[in-house]
């Protein structure tokens, strides 16, 4: 019996023999599920137009991505979907009446200079799509246009440029003013503003998936809207602290930004401490920019910003190693 | 499972991160530990246990008889024993489930299992007659080593221990995948088990010790308790099932809150942890005169038709064992151990030695590999390494190469766990990774010890 041999092709690899089911591919699945009901709402508020925007963006990212690929003869890796949650998020933080063109050349930027030229995913040192969103900033007068929400005011699906044009509730509390919106519509998003930053409860929703799903720690987010409400209570401009804090919250990208940006794997900090702290200094730099700063949305250069001082928090952040702490130390 | 959330002891403390891999404890949780039919030919390799290897004691063509020394030596050293009587058909190199080769004793049996003259029962006067020094004598001879997996010889844990441990733990927590055989060995022989750990109390001067148990094996801890005494001082303390819970550092941590210093053994921080099955085998060694020869086995996988939990004789091959259990397809890999550090097998003539807790046969489902995985820096590994490493730093100093950069991420800290690897959503290699970058260490140590001495 001993004696049998028996020839199967046995692997041969180091441990652990199993893994868990989550991958790449389905976390970027389930981002993209989370911001499913903020593109819902979109359609809402914007018309079908929104819809188009999001799927050009996304559908150009993959395409670049795998064009790059093409080109460079490397392994095309689109099917993890990042590109994807780029896409997307890019067109989130642009106003409906965007041109398609300018949207695409966004994508372009953000897929090829930010993410390929860096080495691909896990390498870029700032989030693609807010870096898009920048470069798009190149041409300001499309990209503060803001329409006015309503059924009877959408924007055209070829033509933008006969909409109704509003400013932002962000634009007034610029100027030291209450938005004339009011609170209730801006937390369910029926105000002006980017494709998917509106609604704070939709994209709330998403937060909730995210969480649940275990995709994300609650700790950026919640460093990021703590931060912002105090300071917006400490030093209120209009109306009362109470009132002012909850429009700094609900109004501009920063629900969208703490929740889908910030929190983005690439460009945060992976230490607990870290993330901590990178969430604090996002929240600073929005209330600043805000506050003091010529143009009135803080959240995307805040960010962009804050991605740059990643290695510097993951040094701070740095757990002390099992075993090693000062106490044990003395002991021993 | 259900979980037997009121009989969890409130731990004043949790090892930090962990994972909670899917359990699989169910295909061979209910299996009895039924006595393997001795094979016919048997290899024994002369080193089961961390330290010198033993050199052989029987030449080709001796009679052996069961229990029989075949191999002592000096040193950090324990003996090995003929598991079954019979003739020595070979001593020579044979594979070994480490993945290397070793010197082997081969016995054909014979099957008479006549007992070696020098195994003599003793009565509960005569072992308690005892003393300290005895008991580790009977336990050295005996071959007995850590049965979990790190084969540590026992009397040297136990003569070193004397003195300055303060805190005895017996590892009943099995946090492996597939693996149920302490908790079978703690369902059906808690007396042994505890008889055992009275005698490792008695050794170490200790009146009180901790027996440390997971929530999903409710039967074992409460067999366990059935034949505690109060008076004994034994406490069994339940703790939330996570892996990995059985590692050394992280039970003492959560039975005691301290932390062994880096590099350090448990001793340093005056505790010592002994296996389940290390104490049922100091128990037959003090009381049946039986040195190390069986010892039960879980013969588990996804794809085994008839899971089981199997007393085999020290030298069974894998090649036996699998023939006992069946499947249902081609294994894609066989282990020797639990899905989490065991190690893969390539060569089904190795045999079983004192280490071997489980045989995990896995089937190509389990397969899971990216040819090229790219970190997405999402910083899961370092939410749940036990050690509070930063896996993804490590992995890249181990790319590098460089052995200051790998000093720094203290790479020498890690204990494989493979928590990190398990989670990682991009599948890096990272256990394979620190291995390397290990060896890279090592080798650069040893090589600046010997420019030192020239």
């Amino acid at each position: 019996m001993a004696q049998m041999k028996y020839f199967y092709e046995l692997t041969i690899s180091s441990s652990p023999h199993v893994h868990s089911p989550i991958t790449t591919q389905t976390l970027m699945r389930d981002v993209l599920i989370a911001l499913a009901p903020a593109l819902v709402g979109a359609v809402c508020f914007f018309g079908i137009r929104a819809l188009l925007v999001t799927l050009i963006s996304a559908a150009a990212c993959v395409f670049f991505e795998w064009i790059w690929c093409r080109l460079r003869r490397i392994p095309c890796r689109t099917y993890d979907l990042s590109a994807v949650v780029t896409g997307v998020l890019l067109a989130f933080v642009c106003p409906p009446t965007v041109p398609y063109w300018m949207i695409i050349l966004g994508d372009l930027f953000a897929i090829v200079l930010v993410k390929m030229l860096f080495g691909g995913i896990g390498k870029n040192f700032v989030n693609p799509a807010l870096a898009g969103r920048a470069f798009m900033f190149s041409w300001p007068m499309a990209m503060s246009t803001w329409v006015k929400v309503g059924w009877g005011n959408q924007a055209g699906i070829l033509s933008a440029a006969d909409a109704v044009t509003a400013a932002t509730p962000l634009a007034a509390m610029h100027q030291g003013q209450l938005p004339q919106a009011s609170l209730l519509d801006a937390f369910v998003g029926n105000v002006g503003g980017c494709i998917g930053e509106t609604s704070v409860l939709l994209l709330l929703i998403g937060f909730a998936w995210l969480l649940y799903r275990r995709v994300i720690t609650a700790r950026i987010p919640l460093a990021y809207l703590g931060t912002v409400a105090v300071l917006a209570f400490l030093f209120p401009q209009a109306g009362g602290r109470l009132e002012w804090m909850a429009y700094q919250i609900c109004t501009g990208g920063l629900m969208l930004g703490a929740i889908f940006m910030a929190t983005d794997y690439v460009t945060s900090p992976i230490t607990k401490l870290g993330q901590v702290v990178y969430g604090i200094g996002c929240g600073v730099l929005t209330i600043l920019i805000r506050y003091f700063g010529g143009y009135n949305e803080g959240v995307s250069y805040a960010i962009l910003i804050m991605n740059c001082c990643v290695v510097l928090l993951d040094r701070i952040g740095r757990p002390v190693t099992f075993g090693t702490s000062k106490k044990e130390a003395a002991k021993k | 499972m259900p979980r037997i959330l009121k009989e969890v002891t409130v731990m004043a403390f949790s090892f930090f991160g962990g994972i909670h891999p899917k359990e699989n404890k169910w295909y061979a949780e209910d299996q009895k530990i039924l006595d393997f039919p001795e094979p016919d030919v048997l290899v024994i390799p002369m080193s089961q246990h961390i330290g010198a290897p033993c050199k052989p004691l029987v030449r080709k063509g001796d009679t052996v008889t069961m229990g029989q020394k075949i191999g002592d030596n000096q040193g950090l050293c324990v003996p090995v024993h003929a598991s079954v009587s019979g003739t020595v058909k070979a001593v020579e190199m044979r594979a070994h489930a480490n993945g290397t080769t070793m010197m082997s004793v081969v016995i054909e049996n014979d099957h008479l299992d006549i007992l070696c003259a020098d195994i003599k029962p003793r009565t509960q006067a005569e072992a308690d007659a005892l003393t300290a020094e005895e008991l580790m004598g009977v336990i050295r001879e005996a071959g007995i080593v850590g049965m979990g997996g790190a084969t540590f010889p026992t009397h040297v844990k136990l003569s070193s221990g004397i003195g300055k441990v303060d805190t005895i733990i017996v590892n009943v927590s099995e946090c492996e995948p597939y693996i149920v055989a302490d908790d079978r060995l703690c369902q059906e022989m808690p007396e042994k088990v505890v008889s055992g750990l009275k005698i490792v109390m008695k050794i170490l001067g200790l009146r009180q010790a901790h027996i440390a148990i997971e929530d999903n094996k409710p039967t074992a801890a409460k067999m366990l308790r059935r034949v505690i005494d109060p008076a004994d001082g034994i406490t069994v303390d339940v703790l939330p099932a996570r892996y990995p819970q059985g590692a050394e550092k992280q039970l003492i941590y959560a039975i005691t809150g301290r932390e062994v210093p880096s590099g350090g053994l448990p001793a340093a921080v005056g505790c010592a942890v002994f296996n389940a099955a290390t104490c049922k085998a100091i128990h037959d060694a003090v009381y049946d005169g039986m040195p190390l020869i069986r010892r039960v086995v879980t013969v588990s996988g996804d794809i085994v038709m008839e899971p089981k939990n199997l007393l085999v004789p020290i030298g069974t091959s894998f090649n036996a064992l699998m023939e006992a259990v069946g499947h249902s397809e081609n294994p894609y890999k066989v282990l020797s151990g639990g899905p989490m550090m065991g190690i893969t097998q390539y060569d089904l003539n190795v045999p079983t030695t004192k280490g071997t807790n489980a045989i995990t046969i896995l089937g190509r489902k389990n397969k899971y590999s990216v040819e090229d995985p790219h970190c997405i820096r999402c910083g899961k590994c370092v939410d749940v390494c036990p050690m509070k490493l930063m896996p993804v730093l490590m992995y890249k100093a181990s790319q590098s190469g460089n052995v200051d950069e790998m000093k720094a991420v203290h790479i020498m800290d890690c204990i494989e766990c493979g928590c990190c690897a398990y989670t990682c959503p991009a599948s890096v290699p990272l256990v394979l990774g620190f291995r390397a970058g290990k060896q890279t260490l090592r080798e650069a140590a040893a090589k600046a010890k010997a420019a030192a001495n020239t």
